[in-house]
């Protein structure tokens, strides 16, 4: 299974992002190098299919991702988005858009609240997607904790 | 004539891992052709089942948006750069 290993305030970013633009879609870009994502960075969702559903980066912020991606020493890895008032897994609108080899991050944001972050990468022959292990999220909803005994 | 071919981070596992890489034709559609016969990883995602170009893929010859030009019968040269980049979507539903 790949994996997402969020550094240090990464998951939290991504978490105030969504409910900031709740009811609308948040996206940003993953940068970072293998699988571990050191900056989460916003960018504006400039569809015009009604952002409460949709997202889209447009070519020129693509660029300019991947221009930071360099600045900051590391590699465009994915990006990440919000579904408000939907489950964290990726649509078919979703597989129909996606690229290879990234790392899409979902977060679930229900009545203005970040829930459930899953990941997911693209299958090599693009049928669907293929959940990933993402670590470092502290939310609870994410990651039940452990019962505690004694 | 080889023309430079800018390729975007999530397509490099099919092209070596390589930046930058080159190929041949007289337009972008023949440019096309010879890259995904070089790189046929590519193929899969720059084209739909129906061999068209896929929406989200962009398609820039130096500056200009190849869909303001002559889409893929525009003319290109060894001197030009086309750059394959993304636009990235998705949502809910």
């Amino acid at each position: 299974m790949r994996r997402s290993d969020l550094g240090p305030g990464v998951a939290a970013a991504i978490r105030r992002h969504g409910e900031e633009t709740f009811p609308h879609e948040c996206c940003g870009a993953l940068i970072g190098r293998d699988d571990r994502v050191t900056h989460a960075v916003a960018l504006p969702n400039t569809t015009e299919e009604g952002p409460r559903r949709r997202f889209l980066v447009r070519p020129s912020d693509y660029q300019m991702a991947e221009k930071q991606a360099s600045a900051l020493g590391g590699e465009l890895l994915g990006f990440y988005h919000s579904h408000p008032d939907h489950p964290a897994r990726p649509s078919q609108f979703d597989l129909d858009h996606a690229w290879p080899n990234f790392h899409y991050v979902i977060v679930s944001v229900m009545a203005g609240v970040s829930k459930v972050m899953t990941v997911w990468f693209l299958k090599e022959d693009r049928s669907s997607f293929d959940e990933g292990e993402l670590n470092g999220d502290e939310n609870p909803d994410s990651h039940p904790a452990a019962s505690v005994h004694g | 004539m080889a023309t430079k071919i800018l390729i975007p981070t999530p397509l490099r596992p099919y092209t070596d891992k390589q930046e930058a890489v080159e190929a041949s034709g007289a337009t972008i559609g023949e440019l096309l052709t010879d890259l995904t016969t070089r790189h046929p990883g590519l193929k899969a995602h720059l084209y739909n089942e129906q061999g068209k170009l896929r929406s989200f893929v962009n398609l820039y010859l130096n500056d200009e948006d190849i869909r303001y030009l002559q889409k893929e019968a525009t003319p290109v040269s060894a001197s030009d750069t086309l750059s394959i980049i993304p636009s990235v979507a998705g949502g809910s539903r």
